[in-house]
């Protein structure tokens, strides 16, 4: 049988219980491969569940840099045998099944392709502990001792995590170190270790990670830091998965920095609201009274705060909501990925109403896209939508530091100050257009004690905030906020687009956690002859640069997670349409992050089946390389 | 009705200790019915603030939607108003009193927007004990939408059609009593001396003040038959007279120790109650319960200050903010710079 061998580039999948306290143990182990300097990428698939039911976490290490799911299991770590059957069916050809050996393993498992790794995990467990709690959890703790010897993984690195992750409980440091020892004994006394698939460190890794400063980070504490530092002071939540861990996240920070020392008072507020709706009607009242206020949800909290993002449009209040999407529709599967909150999120709420969009790729976009949203809101006077995922917010990625610059100061908006409204001879007209720019001037309550009052509604009004049902009025007010759609454009983040080396017709558009991947099936096709210029998008309104790519490519890919081809539909609703089958649907919607492998054969099947034949290669001058991988 | 109001006042109209007239607290012309009991509770409202010299800047009107909740148009130009969405003033007073806990925040709601639509804020808006007077203009019926019945229409009350509600009504001054609301209070539209002592009590009052206002549709719930017409109301209501001193005035008035008490508030204002057969004891959840239940058992509606809690912990008590209202904080105050940035990232390696 051939032994597959390869140094820091495979796939490892773990299969677990969920509630056995394997959690910890897998983040160890993908903790100290990053520790080594190698880059990794981490992913728990996991049930809507507390216990009980199946779990995996799958690391892939790639040297390459590749943070993407790559697509099939080279070594599968199997300790739940309630999915051993889909377990190793998975193991690729000339890969590793890792399982428990205590009993004989069922003939049913057994393939001719794959290698078998057998550790006695339940009887070592039953020799070493006598408590039926540390049975289990060193069960896990074992693997990873083993799994140190047979990848070539340096001990010494998993013996400083253990010390960190049990600082202040001092008393359990020893006895887990001494469960990687069991587990490394094992596997050194029984196999040949290393095995085929191993990593070393000190080897080159790909350019975007050259000096590795890298970090390991989770994009939902990412944003909520990006709200920390945007200076939100009022947090207002409804607990949904996955967006929940924002918030806890937020709370976290805002205790360790946010506490006056003489007082002991909060300088925030964080209140758990009673549903999504009164959560966003919080966020609505905070920001209408100049506090930075924010909330964080999921898919079915879209639909519940749908409408009040409609009255936040009309009237006009800034707000912040960072959506981490998951599987819909309805409940539809919370602990799984999908970007298909995008229309809702778009034309959330009924009437003529379209909301700002931000798309994050990276835990260090999500914390600098929350941070800039808090002043796209106010600048713009409307919520700002942070489309993150289940993928991206709940998942550790590696990613380059958080930046903050000590020059960046807030821009709170056009915001009439109680001296301004002093100052001022003219009637205030909290609708009125003074700058041309669709975006009126607004007022806080109690700024000033004879002007700048007016009366906010959801029902129309004239440009003194008078209520009218005068329709002239109303269409003036539809469209300046039209008009400040259109200032929106500037303001936005623009798209990353990078050209292929060769000339070509074909583009390819993403954007959020699709990138990753979308990128690496980009090279993978390169590599066949087939060659793509690409666009990560990272807002809406789309502004030309996005027009101009549509424009300059006959046959554009448009690559996301959901099942209607959210974005293709956007982009043909938004932008100065080109044909529609000129955008081709690449699309995946079960629920786990697409692969690369997945994009590269639905792309490379439609140019191949669909009688697109690419032009003849001609190479083209270099250009700046965008950094998410 | 007119549709000018009159620019003319009278020279020597009466002024408050700020040296405004009770015309800076009026508002806009009212669009409501003739008659209708919401203008009569507005203009409560003006006399309320105008006495207790509140300046109108420092106070925020909210409300939801119905005919109700467009009254704060028709009070208090001087203030911002914020009429949101139906059913969800409370999550929007809720925000911006965390935002600010220096104003002064009056909600005005209706049946529908409270006790139906609204019931999921409403209650949790009394858990929290936000320092506000919520004010339910409740006349047991869909006023704009011509008609309908809503949830606080008495059992047997009928509607203008003539169909009967055999539904059983939610009474929003028992449930807030129940769900742990400070400051309960139920008055009549038309029972002004009642009335403006209980707004201004309310207003007084450091938490969540419920004031559940019976006020006649005259349009679509002012026949016989309906239990909240002016005529039922006026000869089913059991008043118990309030009266309002603010803190700075001595108490002067005699009174017999039998019928009346004293409840002082927590800005030192004094709100006396004269009570009638009844001798409950208005600090007692329990007591309050049974002196309402007592009364609907014999048809008569009980109004007055229901319900009092001097001492209780409003919301910013029980998150610990800041006394300083969020929104006056700085950027040097909100963001933690760079070097701590530096250390989450070195955490994170």
């Amino acid at each position: 049988m051939q032994v597959k061998q390869s140094v820091n580039d495979f796939v490892i999948k773990f299969a677990n219980v969920n509630g056995t306290g394997s959690a910890s143990a897998n983040g160890m182990f993908a903790k100290a491969i990053f520790r080594m300097g190698i880059p990794v990428s981490p992913r728990n698939i996991f049930p809507s569940n507390i216990q009980g039911m199946p779990t995996w976490y799958e690391v892939r290490v790639s040297e390459d840099g590749y943070l993407g799911r790559r697509g099939g299991t080279d070594i599968m770590v199997c300790v739940n045998p309630q999915s051993m059957a889909k377990d190793v069916a998975e193991v690729e050809p000339g890969g590793y099944f890792v399982y428990d050996n205590t009993k004989p393993l069922d003939l049913r498992y057994v393939r001719d392709d794959i290698h078998y790794i057998g550790i006695p995990l339940t009887e070592i467990c039953l020799r070493e502990y006598t408590d039926a709690r540390q049975r289990l959890l060193f069960k896990n703790v074992i693997y990873v001792g083993a799994l140190a010897a047979l990848l070539n993984m340096d001990f010494a690195v998993l013996k400083d995590l253990v010390g960190d992750q049990f600082k202040g409980k001092e008393k359990l440091i020893t006895p887990n170190i001494y469960a990687l020892e069991l587990g490394y004994q094992y596997a050194s006394n029984n196999f040949e270790c290393p095995i085929g698939i191993r990593v070393e460190s000190g080897r080159a890794v790909a350019k975007h990670i050259k000096d590795f400063d890298n970090i390991l980070m989770d994009g939902n504490t990412a944003a909520a830091l990006g709200a920390v530092y945007a200076g939100a002071t009022v947090a207002a939540w409804y607990p949904i998965t996955p967006s929940t861990s924002v918030v806890d996240a937020f709370d976290k920070y805002c205790r360790r920095l946010r506490i006056d020392p003489g007082t002991g008072k909060k300088n925030y507020a964080i209140v758990q609201a009673e549903d999504e709706l009164s959560a966003m009607g919080m966020v609505i009242g905070a920001n209408w009274n100049g506090a930075r206020a924010f909330t964080a949800t999921s898919g079915p909290g879209i639909s519940l705060m749908s409408e009040f993002l409609g009255l936040a449009y009309f009237a006009e209040v800034p707000s912040v909501l960072i959506d981490v999407q998951r599987a819909g529709p309805s409940t539809g599967m919370p602990t799984r990925t999908q970007q298909s909150d995008i229309l809702s999120a778009a034309y959330a709420s009924h009437g003529d109403t379209k909301h700002v969009l931000l798309f994050p790729a990276t835990p260090a976009e999500c914390f600098s896209m929350t941070l800039e949203s808090f002043d796209l809101a106010e600048r713009l006077q409307t919520p700002i939508i942070i489309m993150s995922d289940l993928d991206l917010g709940m998942n550790e990625w590696m990613s380059p530091p958080l930046e903050f610059d000590d020059d960046f100061r807030y821009d709170r908006g056009k915001v009439l100050s109680g001296d301004d409204l002093e100052a001022m001879t003219e009637r205030f007209g909290r609708y009125l257009d003074v700058d041309g720019d669709g975006i009126p001037y607004r007022t806080y309550p109690g700024a000033h004690p004879e002007k700048g009052a007016y009366f906010t509604r959801g029902t129309s009004r004239d440009e003194y905030a008078a209520y009218t049902e005068d329709g002239a009025a109303y269409v003036r007010n539809m469209d300046r906020l039209l008009k400040k759609f259109e200032t929106a454009k500037s303001l936005v983040p623009a798209p990353k687009i990078k050209q292929a080396a060769m000339e070509t017709r074909f583009g390819a558009v993403f954007f959020g956690t699709t990138a990753s991947p979308a990128y690496e099936a980009i090279e993978i096709l390169e590599k066949e002859g087939i060659d793509l210029d690409t666009m990560r998008i990272r807002s809406f309104p789309f502004n030309m640069d996005v027009e101009e790519f549509l424009k300059e490519h006959d046959r554009i890919f448009v690559v996301e997670q959901n099942r209607d081809g959210q974005m293709r539909r956007l982009l043909l609703n938004e932008t100065y349409a080109p044909a529609k089958e000129k955008l081709v649907p690449i699309l995946e919607y079960d629920g786990l992050p697409v692969t690369a492998r997945k994009i590269a054969t639905m792309i490379r099947n439609y140019i191949t089946h669909g009688n697109v034949t690419p032009i003849n290669r001609r190479r083209r001058a270099a250009d700046a390389e965008e950094v998410v991988a | 009705m007119t549709y000018v109001k009159p620019a003319f006042r009278h020279p020597e109209a009466p002024i408050n200790d700020l040296g405004y007239t009770r015309q800076v607290y009026e508002g806009g012309l009212s669009t409501l019915c003739a008659g209708c009991g919401h203008d009569s509770v507005s203009a409560a409202i003006i006399d309320a603030c105008f006495e207790l010299s509140i300046e109108p800047h420092r106070v925020a009107k909210l409300s939801g939607i119905g005919c109700s909740s467009k009254t704060p148009a028709y009070f208090l130009s001087g203030s911002h108003s914020f009429n949101s969405v139906h059913g969800r003033m409370p999550s929007v007073a809720t925000g911006a009193n965390l935002a600010n806990r220096d104003l002064i925040y009056i909600g005005v709601s209706g049946d529908g927007d409270t006790a139906s639509i609204g019931l999921g804020q409403f209650a949790h808006v009394v858990r929290r004990n936000l320092n506000m007077t919520y004010m339910v203009e409740n006349n047991g019926c869909y006023g704009l939408t011509k008609g309908q019945d809503s949830a606080t229409m008495d059992t047997g009350s009928s509607n203008k059609k003539g169909d009967v509600n055999l539904y059983s009504p939610i009474d929003l001054a028992r449930l807030a009593i129940e769900i742990g609301a400070t400051f309960v209070g139920r008055s009549f539209s038309g029972d002004k001396q009642q009335l403006v002592p209980l707004i201004k009590a309310a207003i007084s009052h450091r938490g969540f003040a419920l004031l559940d206002v019976i006020s006649p549709c005259v349009t679509f719930n002012n026949h016989a038959g309906s239990t909240k017409s002016y005529e039922n109301v006026r000869n089913s209501n059991e008043a118990m007279p309030v009266d309002f001193v603010p803190m700075r005035e001595e108490i002067t008035a005699t009174y017999d120790s039998g019928e009346t008490c004293e409840v002082c508030m927590h800005d030192g204002s004094v709100v006396r109650l004269y009570k009638q057969k009844n001798d409950y004891d208005i600090e007692d959840r329990q007591s309050a319960l049974q002196a309402i239940h007592h009364y609907q058992s014999q048809g008569k509606v009980l109004t007055g200050l229901l319900y009092i809690d001097r001492d209780s912990e409003e919301l910013h008590d029980v998150l610990g903010t800041a006394r300083r209202p969020l929104n006056t904080m700085t950027e040097q105050e909100l963001c933690p710079g760079s070097k701590f940035l530096d250390s989450i990232n070195a955490g994170l390696r």
